[in-house]
């Protein structure tokens, strides 16, 4: 009696298990991330100023935020930036994986050399490229020591075409991962499918863009997901490259977020600009994330 | 990824191979350019940068900066140098790194081999955690961190780095775990091995490989963070990322580029070496998080 009383409890403590080592997981998860979406969603709708406040105040914030010059700046940047990165991104990811997959002799050395600046702090990525780009003592300096004493770039400090840096430095970065993605793509296509068509004389060009190409949908699909996710998170990167200058000419989402909360305290703006960028993420996200765990069923 | 190199039904003319061939090392070149920027000019006096020699190599060669940037640099108020800051990296980062990684193991277990009902939108939900815009949870956190004590600590930053690290941790394990052979573990279970007997005994020998992406991959992420850091790092618990940043940012006296870069390089350096003994698992990690696993 007392034995198969127990050996029923050692049963029931067995499938509780599973799910008690994964409470605190899900605990955590439920409380530091949906809960904290919560809260700040609700602050959003606030008068929070330096403190959290729950004085409701409807949509003021967003109604003011989007009356700010400031925000429309960084929103502007934000389009120029994301397109451009996505697509220079897209591009050279795809060019680089082509021709890596040319049997090129090599290609062990090739590959490392392309993907280590993702190994990089975006906060060392901003130096080096800070003091490079920099015309006192970078690119325009060493072109007038060279003897090109008309040579002019001074874009980091030009207002209008600062952004621009931080595309060419969110590049450097991130390119060669994209290259990695299309060139795993690239070599699960199957040869059989090209030798026929080669049979047929299609010609190298015909062979990618009618039948190679169009089967890197999903390496297209997943780069523009994790590009426009990491575009609409940069910060770092700014922070370190410019600092949101000159003037505001670089300020995004994300550094506008972080200097409306904690140096001009308006939480209430703040957390309405951090809801919006995070409405943007889950527009994109949650489709490709649904779709990839239905896949597996 | 799959990079076994093999039979490409393409041909290409002498001409062409040419061009591929030049390009492929201009963009090797344009990869390499600031790196070789930091390098030759941390180990330059300041005056020969200053001088337009950004791109040569050093004429006079000097360890001094990196010297100054590990030990006496100006960070904030203090002329500690990064060397203090590297420790505070360091501090965070094991705790964290360790921690997050026995939890997506535990995680992709039990969500591969224990399913019960809704366990997949239970991970779907923790998967999307790993891409919020972490703007979202900061104001909460700061909150978070002060009742429980952790505000302006390593402590604190561990915890942040653990909880947002939890998604892609176990993201690795349950990918890697989906595939393992469930017959062997309902053989165990009819032998009488309880949970943590199958895991320990059974899936934990052949973890091996998908530990070591996820350890790299939480090593890079944490280590390089800078957002959480500026948001919750008290003075002293800064990371290396934050006090990098202090250093080079620094509106007062002269601009010392050369210790910037020999600062920069420092940052780098675990990374970057971690990268050159495993990047193969690094690769393997950047390529779960986005591609089917």
């Amino acid at each position: 009696m007392a034995h198969s009383a127990n050996a029923d409890f050692k049963t029931r403590l067995q499938n509780w298990i599973p799910k008690l080592v994964l409470s605190p997981s899900v605990a955590m998860m439920l409380v530091f991330v949906y809960g904290f979406i919560l809260f700040s969603v609700y602050l959003s709708f606030t008068d929070s100023r330096l403190l959290p406040s729950f004085g409701w105040v409807g949509l003021e914030n967003y109604s003011k935020l989007w009356r700010l010059s400031h925000w429309e700046v960084s929103i502007k940047n934000m389009g120029i930036f994301a397109a451009l990165y996505i697509v220079i991104c897209t591009t050279i990811g795809l060019g680089l994986a082509i021709f890596l997959d040319q049997k090129i002799r090599g290609e062990g050395l090739l590959r490392p050399i392309y993907l280590y600046p993702m190994a990089l702090s975006f906060i060392v990525t901003g130096t080096a490229w800070k003091w490079f780009l920099d015309p006192g003592i970078g690119l325009e300096n060493v072109m007038h020591s060279w003897g090109w004493e008309s040579f002019e770039f001074r874009w980091i400090k030009d207002r209008n075409y600062a952004i621009y840096t931080v595309v060419l430095a969110a590049v450097w970065q991130t390119s060669g991962f994209v290259m990695a993605m299309f060139l795993a793509g690239l070599r699960g296509i199957d040869n059989e499918i090209l030798k026929a068509a080669q049979m047929d004389g299609a010609s190298n060009w015909n062979l990618y863009r009618r039948i190679i190409i169009p089967q890197l949908r999903p390496a297209f699909l997943s780069a523009f997901v994790i590009l426009s996710h990491l575009a609409i998170k940069t910060f770092d990167l700014v922070i370190a490259l410019t600092g949101g200058g000159p003037g505001r000419a670089t300020e995004l989402p994300a550094t506008f977020m972080y200097s409306y909360t904690f140096s001009r305290n308006q939480m209430g703006i703040g957390a309405a600009s951090a809801t919006i960028m995070l409405m943007t993420i889950a527009a994109i996200m949650i489709p490709y994330l649904y779709s990839e765990l239905r896949e597996k069923r | 990824m799959s990079v076994a190199s093999q039979d490409t039904a393409i041909r290409t003319g002498r001409i062409t191979r040419t061009l591929i061939y030049v390009v492929l090392i201009l963009f090797a070149l344009f990869y390499m350019l600031p790196l070789y920027v930091m390098l030759v000019n941390s180990v330059k006096p300041l005056s020969e940068i200053t001088g337009g020699g950004m791109m040569n190599l050093p004429e006079e060669f000097t360890l001094e900066p990196w010297f100054k940037a590990w030990s006496s640099a100006q960070i904030g108020v203090e002329p500690t140098g990064l060397a203090p800051y590297f420790w505070n990296s360091i501090k965070m980062v094991v705790p964290a790194v360790a921690v997050s990684t026995v939890l997506g193991a535990l995680n992709g277990y039990v969500l591969t081999k224990w399913r019960f009902k809704y366990d997949t939108i239970l991970f779907g939900l923790m998967l999307f955690a790993c891409f919020i815009p972490f703007q979202i949870v900061l104001i909460p956190m700061a909150r978070m961190l002060g009742l429980m004590g952790l505000a302006g600590t390593t402590w604190g930053l561990a915890l942040v780095h653990v909880v947002y690290g939890i998604g892609f941790t176990t993201l690795y394990f349950r990918n890697y775990y989906a595939v393992f052979p469930t017959e062997l573990i309902r053989a165990a279970q009819i032998d009488g091995a309880g949970f943590f007997q199958i895991f320990w005994r059974i899936l934990l020998p052949s973890s091996g490989p998908i530990a070591v992406v996820s350890i790299i991959w939480q090593f890079t992420n944490i280590w390089n963070d800078f957002l959480f850091g500026a948001s919750f790092a008290g003075a002293d618990s800064q990371p290396m990322t934050v006090a990098l940043n202090n250093l080079v940012q620094a509106s007062h006296g002269v601009k010392e580029y050369n210790v910037h870069f020999a600062g920069a390089i420092l940052a780098a350096t675990p990374t970057l070496l971690v990268y050159i003994v495993a990047g193969r698992y690094f690769v393997r990690g950047l390529m779960a998080g986005s591609v089917k696993g």
